[in-house]
């Protein structure tokens, strides 16, 4: 991010110490787990059970062999990655047509339709797991469509959990783009779509890149529909992660291992595209 | 999806050639009596009926049910249960409705405590870093690894730090500083409401930090540099430009910072497993326990119901209540 800030005067000392003492103590607070996972994962088993110690007693590389046998972490990879990658792409074509229309048209039921979509944000997520169960089991006893258990139930449900943040910070960074682009285009012939194709889609990029982020971390991180949602077959890493310490011993090096693998695809993801998400978020969501 | 392209796709590109003359002036006003922005909003429309408002209904139906374990696979058989459910949970003196209570009570404390810290360390971060400065773009970086980590990766290194024997906590509490006569238990008994607390703070304060950053960055510098040549101070130009600016995202942020926390399901139930203890039993979890423990999902509907009822009760207080001030300070 361009950093446009902001320095008229030299700031005194007493904000700067401020700032030092204030940052550290921040980052400390914020690092410390990130320590204790990077390092736990190179310990031998015999480190951490005993008390804890601030470094290997040796590095070893073990715990990130031993993981993908302990547990069948692959399998739970690849289910993690079809589940929250098919939601991702979903909800952000879904959001992208929903945003467009609430950005470029005025329709009837159009605040209905974006207070309603924002308000489900907000409910607790137990208030329709019992019910979504429910309607998955009969829905599978009455016309044999497998939905629990199976990976296209945990797919339409992710992909609702991000609809309506990424219709509302969409519309909101679609607002931004000026409407002489796409009017400019239907004037040379396209249709909405078309507009929203060749013209709102590009500009809206970093808008759009932001909002698949958001998607795809909901998905991957999502604990609770995946624990009563999957069975052996489409257990998702967020069950999966469990299977570390219900043995006698908890392998804590392995858990810290296998934490650290499954954690790397979505905070590069996030480090790499946090700018979008500003931007994003101020164009839309902040006004 | 590929539906909706197709069906509207080639009618367009049909009609756009002569049509182009008298679709032009009718866009901005008329345009709303077309279908494209229905047919666009549909298949989200679809996706929320289906994932969230039917199975709310349906919920809603379950908590007037009584709908145990052997009408699971039928429900639709399940005999009515009146208000049944409802009187068994908020029956305080009895063994459901008084466990209720008491996680309701510990979720309360837990959203305020866990949101007050959380906003507190979000705008202190992010003022603190207005400035640019050497090391701000890690500093940034560092600073969301903690809400980018997944929660059940996250949650579970917490869980290690906090053990007893081996976790980091007790031994740089009890072995390094000897602040306690003996190494404390984290995720039993009273402590675990602290342990619980502090986990959530640290995986949301970074949210609010994004947010008030962002928000930042919409204070015009004319103000800063204005205030400069009146002569304000940094402290001031905090206290008298930065802090008012930020009003109308505060605002929001703390009501989703609080919705968000006090139905957090995945923190309490990745930190403590299966059993939580008492002081940190959660709404969510209980619920969740409650229901499928016993498989009595009339009861269980009924409490979520209950905490939907609360939730919008409490929304609704704070927006009437701070859009009341918000007009006073104006005036």
């Amino acid at each position: 991010m361009p950093s446009t800030y902001r320095s008229p005067t030299a700031r005194p000392m007493s904000f700067v110490w401020t700032r030092r003492i204030v940052l550290t103590l921040m980052a400390i607070f914020a690092a410390l787990p990130v320590y204790v996972m990077i390092s736990t994962s190179l310990k031998p088993l015999r480190d951490v059970t005993e008390k804890f110690r601030w470094f290997p007693g040796h590095l070893t590389l073990r715990p990130y062999v031993d993981i993908w046998h302990t547990v069948p972490l692959a399998h739970y990879f690849v289910n993690s990655t079809i589940v929250s990658a098919a939601a991702t792409g979903l909800s952000v074509l879904i959001a992208v047509f929903a945003a467009y229309a609430v950005s470029r048209y005025r329709f009837k039921g159009k605040r209905i339709f974006t207070i309603t979509v924002l308000s489900t944000q907000m409910f607790p997520g137990i208030l329709f797991l019992l019910p979504l169960f429910l309607i998955f089991v009969n829905i599978g006893n009455a016309t044999g469509i497998a939905l629990y258990g199976s990976r296209a139930g945990l797919i339409i449900t992710y992909l609702t959990f991000s609809l309506p943040f990424s219709i509302w910070m969409l519309a909101g960074y679609m607002e931004s783009i000026p409407r002489g682009l796409d009017e400019a285009a239907m004037v040379d012939g396209c249709g909405p779509l078309g507009a929203l194709f060749r013209v709102v889609i590009p500009a809206a990029i970093p808008g759009i890149v932001a909002v698949a982020v958001y998607a795809f971390m909901t998905a991957w991180s999502e604990v609770l529909f995946a624990s009563v949602m999957t069975n052996d077959t489409t257990r998702t890493l967020a069950v999966g992660l469990r299977g570390y310490s219900t043995q006698y011993d908890v392998y804590w090096n392995q858990v810290m291992a296998a934490s650290l693998v499954v954690s790397v695809p979505v905070v590069a993801g996030f480090l790499l595209l946090q700018r979008y998400l500003v931007t994003g978020l101020t164009a839309g969501a902040v006004k | 999806m590929a539906a909706t392209t197709s069906a509207t796709a080639p009618g367009r590109s049909d009609s756009s050639g002569p049509a182009r003359g008298r679709e032009k002036p009718r866009r901005s006003y008329s345009i709303g009596r077309s279908a494209v922005p229905y047919l666009l909003v549909l298949p989200a429309i679809v996706m929320e009926l289906l994932i969230h408002l039917v199975p709310m209904v349906v919920g809603v139906v379950m908590s007037f049910k009584e709908l145990t374990q052997f009408y699971i696979r039928n429900w639709g058989a399940a005999p009515g249960a009146g208000l049944n459910n409802y009187r068994l949970v908020v029956d305080f003196n009895g063994a459901v409705g008084s466990a209720l209570l008491h996680s309701f009570l510990i979720t309360c404390a837990f959203a305020v405590l866990a949101v007050g810290f959380s906003w507190l360390l979000g705008i202190t971060g992010a003022i603190l870093m207005q400035d640019t400065f050497r090391g701000r773009g890690f500093l940034r970086a560092l600073f969301m690894t903690p809400y980018a980590l997944p929660v059940y990766a996250s949650v579970i290194i917490w869980a290690f730090m906090l053990q007893h024997d081996n976790g980091l906590v007790n031994h740089v509490l009890h072995d390094q500083l000897h602040l306690t006569a003996k190494p404390a238990f984290w995720l039993i008994g009273d402590n675990s409401f602290i342990s619980v607390v502090v986990v959530s703070v640290w995986r949301n304060w970074p949210f609010a930090l994004l947010v008030i950053m962002a928000a930042l960055q919409n204070i015009p510098d004319e103000l800063y540099e204005a205030s400069a040549i009146d002569g304000a101070g940094v402290w001031q130009q905090i206290r008298r430009i930065t802090m008012p600016s930020l009003r109308p995202i505060n605002r929001v942020l703390v009501l989703v910072l609080f919705l968000w926390t006090f139905n957090d399901f995945n923190v309490p139930y990745v930190l403590f497993g299966q059993s939580a203890p008492p002081a940190g039993d959660l709404i969510s979890v209980h619920i969740y326990q409650a229901s499928f423990h016993t498989w009595n999902f009339g009861s269980g509907s009924a409490m979520s119901v209950l905490m939907l009822l609360f939730l919008l009760l409490v929304t609704a207080a704070y927006l009437t209540v701070t859009s009341l001030s918000n007009r006073r300070s104006n005036a």
